[in-house]
């Protein structure tokens, strides 16, 4: 579809002072770009189907949130975008999921490169168990070779971005480990950052976390989508009312209903969504 | 309003059996808990008695045999007065030593293949079965084994041969505890490695092993203990020494086996260094034993 958009998996666009941040700005007044658009999409774990025929666009550089009751496959539709239910034999997932054009659910896909440009971060705090430096120069080591100072400013750029520098910069040989759980939460974020991915997958990331945390997760979400196309589960309707661009209503494994956050939030097409987020049901 | 009446009521029921405790069916259960704190205390008292019996004929008897000349000459020919146990000692930590290089990297690769690779596969089914019927084999059969497929093929005893029985009987230990640990490493940390896209060896190797690390270890230092103080796949496979040796091709003594010969030797001397080679291994395992919980609670403190 867009042909004439350069293929992200082409990791020498990516300078090493985060480079994407002109692409987006050059599109910014073009019309919308989709960072991913899925189509058709089924997905089955073993013979249950947990997605329905989901259709939808996340929009590059915007906040897609998905809300819905335990169960209706948000975080499923979250695992097909970068593949991660590929390491569980018995689930499969049919239809298109185009990234930048890119039909990432063909065979033959390198599913390594893919997730290095489509992070995820959990809803549980993940540190490897190893310094806080070591948490996030893992990850960039698997696909750059950056010297030592390189490697010591992207650190301290991750750990910023994620708002973690401040409190983290006394301490880096430190175990990730050692952090508080919103620390730990923020230095995945930071760790996910750091690998520069086009976009970044949110798995309910605050659910674990107490609301000062979540506040500047909060923070961080919105400072991200400048430079990131950012996709978040979340059971909290209030904050995908606070931090997304778009919202989408999921139900039993479909896609109920898909739009403007503004306009989900307060006039919803669909009788079901209002009774979802006017806490009437659900 | 029929649900309202029921709840009233079950609530005032409930609350007068709040108030009025059953006296019969507390003290009943009373007796029959002391009745179960008794036999239990019993059984434990009864365990308690014979591992401080053996502890304290151990450490009356071994301590008095040990002194300098233990550690620094050789075991005495028959007949002669004083020796040591210094061949034993040095054969002992040369083949618990060669044993642990030979059999960490086999034992812990194999558990990484279990936990990470292999999972529900047939070879790895397969593994499990062999490797959980190695863990219980008795000893003297792993001995006879290598006795026949080593030591009768090169047409001598040698410390390899004892080493290479002492790792088949290491080795299923630590696959099997290197396995359980990497199991109990969440699936949240390995998809979080995905998740960067780090390719799988690398998770196993970076991720999940290390966050084992400490589990692996204490494995590792468990099997030692058990191998230390093994003596049946070492009497017809590193067999003895009486000199000072420290030629692995050749047979080399070992303080098991100096254990076994010298404790029904007619020579009191004899006698006196197998208790002080037993308290030696009995230390030696106790530390080891102490050092595996040390690493494992640095483990789950983080």
């Amino acid at each position: 579809m867009m042909s004439n958009f350069k293929t992200t998996f082409d990791l020498n666009q990516i300078d090493s002072q985060g480079g994407r941040v002109e692409s987006v700005d050059q599109q910014s007044d073009q019309a919308a770009i989709n960072a991913l658009e899925v189509r058709n999409l089924n997905f089955f774990y073993g013979s249950f189907q947990g997605l329905k025929d989901i259709n939808l666009d996340i929009e590059q550089g915007k906040v897609t949130a998905f809300i819905g009751p335990s169960g209706c496959g948000k975080s499923t539709l979250l695992r097909t975008l970068n593949r991660m239910y590929d390491l569980y034999p018995g689930q499969r997932a049919e239809g298109e999921i185009n990234f930048y054009g890119q039909n990432i659910l063909e065979p033959g896909q390198d599913l390594n490169l893919l997730r290095s440009r489509i992070g995820m971060v959990f809803q549980k705090p993940t540190p490897f168990p190893m310094s806080i430096y070591e948490n996030i120069a893992f990850g960039v080591r698997l696909y750059e070779k950056l010297s030592r100072s390189e490697m010591d400013e992207r650190v301290e750029w991750a750990l910023n971005k994620a708002a973690l520098w401040n409190e983290s910069k006394d301490k880096l040989n430190q175990s990730g480990l050692s952090l508080s759980g919103g620390q730990q939460q923020r230095l995945c974020i930071a760790r996910g950052v750091a690998v520069k991915p086009s976009v970044m997958l949110l798995d309910e990331p605050t659910s674990a976390l107490d609301p000062i945390s979540t506040g500047k997760i909060e923070e961080l979400i919105n400072e991200l989508k400048h430079e990131y196309t950012i996709a978040i589960v979340t059971h909290n309707m209030q904050q995908a009312a606070r931090v997304s661009d778009y919202t989408a209503y999921m139900y039993l494994g479909s896609l109920v209903e898909f739009g403007k956050t503004d306009e989900i939030f307060i006039k919803p097409k669909r009788k079901e969504t209002e009774d979802y987020i006017t806490g009437r049901f659900g | 309003m029929d649900a309202e009446q029921y709840g009233e009521e079950a609530r005032a029921k409930n609350m007068s059996n709040i108030s009025n405790i059953d006296q019969v069916i507390f003290a009943k259960r009373k007796r029959a808990n002391k009745i179960g704190l008794t036999l239990s205390m019993g059984a434990m008292l009864l365990g308690m008695v014979f591992l401080l019996w053996i502890l304290g004929v151990l450490l009356f008897k071994g301590f008095s045999a040990i002194d300098l000349n233990l550690f620094t000459q050789s075991t005495p020919a028959p007949g002669s007065e004083g020796g040591g146990l210094a061949n034993a000692i040095v054969g002992s930590l040369l083949l618990v030593g060669s044993c642990t290089l030979i059999s960490t990297p086999i034992g812990v690769l194999a558990g990484l293949y279990l936990s990470e690779y292999g999972d529900r596969s047939k070879v790895a089914a397969v593994t499990r079965f062999v490797t959980d019927i190695m863990l219980s084999a008795p000893s003297i059969v792993i001995g006879l084994f290598v006795y026949a497929f080593v030591v009768a093929q090169v047409r001598h005893f040698s410390g390899w041969a004892g080493t290479i029985a002492l790792a088949l009987i290491a080795v299923p230990v630590i696959v099997r505890t290197t396995e359980n640990m990497l199991r109990l490493v969440p699936g949240s940390l390995r998809e979080a490695a995905y998740a960067l896209g780090t390719p799988k060896w690398k998770v196993a190797f970076m991720i999940t092993l290390r966050a084992a690390q400490s589990g692996v270890m204490t494995g590792i230092l468990l099997a030692l203990a058990r191998v230390s103080g093994e003596t049946a796949p070492l009497l017809f496979t590193a067999l003895n020494n009486q000199f000072f040796s420290t030629n692995m091709n050749a047979p080399m003594a070992n303080l098991p086996v100096v254990i076994f010969q010298f404790a029904m030797s007619p020579y009191d001397n004899w006698v006196d260094l197998a208790w002080g080679g037993a308290l030696l291994i009995t230390f030696a395992v106790l530390g080891l034993n102490i050092l595996a919980r040390v690493v494992f609670r640095e483990k789950v403190q983080g």
